[in-house]
C-alpha cells in the first residue's frame, strides 16, 4: 500500500485530482439523508450501464426478433432474467432517485446562486434521461412499447406546418417500424448514454468547483480554519463515503426487494400489456406511458386543444430550468423560509403526485377536471414564484451550520 | 372452402359487434382463481390439461419441455410419454403444428401463443375466461364469452363443463341500454361436476402462470439470501460509519 502511495505521489497531477475531488473535497458535516440521492443516482447509472452491456449481448434489435430475444434472455440465458430485471427495475428507480435528488435541491435552494450552472447541467441530464428511458422502452417491442411510442411520437404532429415532418423524421418511416426500433436502439445504447455520462462528469466537476450546499443553505467556505479547511466541512472520503455506503446498502435492499419479489411492481415497472408482442392491428384498451412520465402526460391530456396541450406539456418539463431566476427569496433553505414558500412547495408536491396518478387513469369525467385544476396549480407554483418568494417573510440564517452530532 | 369463408365473415362481424357491445356490456367481474404456485401436483395436472386441451391450437413457443420437466419434477420418460405429443427432443419448445396463416383463416384470428398469457392477463382473467363460455346461437362457434365478448375461441372444455346459458339484465338509462351479467344456468351437464371443473381450470391456470415466468420461485428463494447478505453488510457499514464519524462534533 505504501509503495502504491509512493508511486502515485510521484505523479502530482494524479494525486492532486484525487485530493481535489475525494480526500480534500469538503462538504458540510450537517448533510441529512436527503443528500444521498446524488450518489444513489450514480449507483443506478452504474447498474444500468453494466446490465445494459450484458443485455446487448443477447438482445436483437429487429421487429421480427426483439420480443423473442427478450424472452430468450429471460428463460434461456444463464442469469439473463436477473440482468433484465435489474435493468428494468433500474429504469424506474433512476427516476425515483432523480426526482428525490431534484426535490432536495428545491428543499434547500441548491439551485440558487452560486450553483445555477450545476442546476442547468442537472436539468440537461434529466432531459437526456427522459429520452434514454423513452428509447429504451421501445426495445422489448411489446404492445405498450409500440403503442406508447406511437402516442408520444405523434404528439410532435401537433406542431404547425413542420409537425408531420418531425414525426416522420423521428420514426424514419410512416409508422413505427423496424427502422424506428433500430435507430432507438442506437440512441439507447450509444448516443444517449454517452451524453449522460459526459454530462454527469461535468455536473460533478461544476459542483466541486463551488462546493456542495447544505440543509442550512450556508456557504461553508466562508468559515475556514487556519489550515484553510472549512470549519463545518468534513472530507468526502472517508466521511461522506462511509455515510453514503450505509445509504447505498439501504437503497440496494429496497431495490433488491423489487427485483426479486415484485419485478412487475403491480404493472407499473413492467406493464402487463407489454407481455404481448407489438401488434399493429390491435390497439390496447388503455394506453398509458410508464409511471415516470405520467405527471407530464396528465398535463398534456388536461388541455382540450392538441397544439396547446403539446405546448403546456413541453413547458411543464422545461419550467424547472428557470428555478434559479424565478426564486427571489433571500434565503436558500426551507428551514429559514416563511409559511408561503412552505405551503407552495407542499401544494406543488401534492399536485405533481396527483398528476402522476391521473396520468394512468382514463381521461374522462372527474379525472379531466382534476387534471385541469392540478395543471393550473403546477404552473402557478413556477409562474407566481417571483412574487410569493419576494413577499414571504424569512427567518435569520445562522452563521454556522446546525449540527447535532 | 366456401363454408370457411362464411364462418370467417361471420366471425369478423361478431368481433366487430362484440367490440361495440363490450362498452355497453362492461366486463363481467372476474372470479378469483386462487391458484397455488407452490403446488407441484396441481402444476403437473395443469401441464397435462394444457397438453391435452390447449396445445392442439395454442403454442407456448418460449417454453421448453425440459424446463417443465425440471421444475415440475418429471422424469424424461414421463415427459416424453405424457406431454410431448408434438416433439422429439426434450429441449424443444412447445410448438403447434397448425400453420398460423391457416389458423387465421379458420378462426378469424390465429390462436395466440400462450407462453406469456399468465403475465399479460393475470390468473383471474384466464380463470374467468375459461369458465365464461355460454350458449349463443348467432355465434359461429355456438358460444360467446362473458369475459371476452365475441371471442373466436370455441368452447373447448364443453365435454367437461357442459353448456351453460348466461343471464343478462338489461338496464336503460338516458336512452342508453347497458347489459349486466347476472349469472349462469346449466343447459347440459359435463363429465365433471362444478367443483371438479373449477379444480381443472384452476390447475390449468396455475400451469399457465408458471410457464409465463418459470424462474419465479427460484428468484424468490435467491431474493431472501440477497436480502440477508445486504442486511449483514449494512450492519458492518453502520459500524464503520460510526467509527469514522466519532470525532466529528
Amino acid at each position: 500500500m505504501a509503495r502504491v502511495e509512493a508511486e502515485v505521489g510521484k505523479r502530482p497531477e494524479g494525486m492532486s485530482t484525487l485530493e481535489y475531488h475525494v480526500t480534500k473535497y469538503y462538504a458540510a458535516k450537517s448533510f441529512n439523508w436527503w443528500y444521498v440521492f446524488g450518489v444513489l443516482a450514480f449507483v443506478v447509472l452504474a447498474i444500468q450501464l453494466i446490465t445494459g452491456i450484458f443485455l446487448t449481448m443477447n438482445y436483437k434489435p429487429s421487429a421480427e426478433e426483439a420480443f423473442a430475444s427478450v424472452e430468450y434472455i429471460m428463460r434461456d440465458v444463464e442469469w439473463g432474467w436477473l440482468i433484465r430485471y435489474l435493468h428494468s427495475t433500474g429504469a424506474s428507480f433512476f427516476f425515483i432517485v432523480v426526482y428525490l435528488h431534484m426535490f432536495r435541491a428545491m428543499l434547500y435552494g441548491s439551485y440558487k446562486k452560486p450553483r445555477e450552472l450545476i442546476w442547468l447541467i442537472g436539468m440537461l441530464i434529466f432531459f437526456v434521461l427522459m429520452a434514454e428511458a423513452f428509447a429504451g422502452y421501445l426495445l422489448p417491442w411489446g404492445q405498450m412499447s409500440y403503442w406508447g411510442a406511437q402516442v408520444i411520437i405523434s404528439l410532435f404532429g401537433a406542431i404547425p406546418v413542420v409537425g408531420e415532418g418531425i414525426v416522420e423524421f423521428i420514426r424514419g418511416d410512416y409508422s413505427i417500424s423496424d427502422i424506428t426500433l433500430n435507430r432507438f436502439f442506437a440512441l439507447h445504447v450509444i448516443a444517449l448514454p454517452l451524453a449522460l455520462v459526459g454530462l454527469v462528469f461535468v455536473h460533478i466537476v461544476a459542483l466541486h468547483e463551488v462546493g456542495s450546499n447544505n440543509p442550512d443553505g450556508i456557504e461553508i467556505k466562508k468559515n475556514k480554519g487556519p489550515d484553510g479547511v472549512p470549519l463545518d466541512g468534513v472530507a468526502f472520503h472517508p466521511y461522506h463515503t462511509s455515510k453514503d455506503l450505509v445509504a447505498i446498502l439501504v437503497f440496494l435492499m429496497i431495490f433488491s426487494a423489487v427485483v426479486f419479489f415484485a419485478p412487475e411492481m403491480g404493472g407499473y415497472f413492467l406493464e402487463h400489456a407489454n407481455f404481448e408482442p407489438a401488434n399493429l392491428r390491435a390497439t390496447p384498451e388503455h394506453i398509458a406511458p410508464v409511471w415516470y412520465f405520467t405527471p407530464f402526460y396528465a398535463i398534456l391530456r388536461a388541455v382540450p386543444d392538441k397544439l396547446w396541450g403539446f405546448i403546456l406539456f413541453g413547458l411543464s418539463v422545461v419550467l424547472p430550468v428557470f428555478l434559479p431566476w424565478l426564486d427571489r427569496s433571500r434565503v436558500k433553505s426551507i428551514r429559514y423560509r416563511g409559511w408561503i414558500y412552505k405551503s407552495a412547495l407542499t401544494v406543488f408536491v401534492i399536485s405533481f403526485l396527483t398528476l402522476g396518478w391521473l396520468g394512468v387513469q382514463p381521461a374522462e369525467g372527474v379525472y379531466v377536471l382534476m387534471a385541469r385544476i392540478f395543471t393550473v396549480i403546477y404552473f402557478a407554483f413556477f409562474l407566481l414564484m417571483p412574487y410569493y418568494t419576494t413577499i414571504d417573510k424569512t427567518k435569520p440564517v445562522p452563521e454556522r451550520v446546525v449540527y447535532h452530532g | 372452402m366456401g363454408k370457411f369463408n362464411v364462418i370467417t365473415r361471420l366471425a369478423g362481424a361478431v368481433v366487430l359487434l362484440a367490440a361495440a357491445q363490450s362498452f355497453a356490456a362492461g366486463g363481467a367481474a372476474l372470479e378469483h382463481a386462487n391458484i397455488d404456485p407452490g403446488n407441484i401436483a396441481s402444476l403437473q395436472r395443469g401441464a397435462r390439461n394444457f397438453m391435452n386441451y390447449c396445445s392442439g391450437c395454442h403454442s407456448a413457443k418460449y417454453v421448453r419441455y425440459n424446463t417443465i420437466g425440471k421444475d415440475l419434477e418429471l422424469s424424461e420418460e414421463q415427459l416424453i410419454e405424457n406431454l410431448m405429443f408434438n416433439a422429439e427432443k426434450t429441449f424443444e419448445a412447445i410448438e403447434v403444428s397448425m400453420p398460423e396463416a391457416a389458423a387465421g383463416r379458420w378462426f378469424g384470428v390465429a390462436p395466440p401463443d400462450l407462453s406469456l398469457i399468465g403475465r399479460a392477463k393475470g390468473a383471474d382473467y384466464i380463470y374467468s375466461f375459461l369458465k365464461g363460455f355460454y350458449v349463443q346461437s348467432e355465434s359461429p362457434t355456438g358460444v360467446d364469452n362473458t369475459v371476452l365478448a365475441g371471442t373466436s375461441m370455441p368452447h373447448v372444455l364443453w365435454e367437461l363443463q357442459g353448456f351453460q346459458r348466461a343471464e343478462f339484465a338489461e338496464h336503460t338509462e338516458d336512452g342508453v341500454t347497458t347489459r349486466h351479467f347476472e349469472g349462469f344456468e346449466a343447459v347440459t351437464d359435463g363429465s365433471l361436476d362444478a367443483e371438479g371443473f373449477d379444480e381443472f381450470v384452476r390447475d390449468t391456470v396455475n400451469f399457465l402462470v408458471y410457464i409465463a415466468e418459470p424462474i419465479r420461485s427460484e428468484r424468490r428463494t435467491l431474493g431472501v439470501w440477497v436480502l440477508m447478505y445486504l442486511i449483514f453488510f449494512w450492519i458492518i457499514a453502520v459500524m464503520l460509519k460510526k467509527q469514522i464519524w466519532k470525532d466529528v462534533n
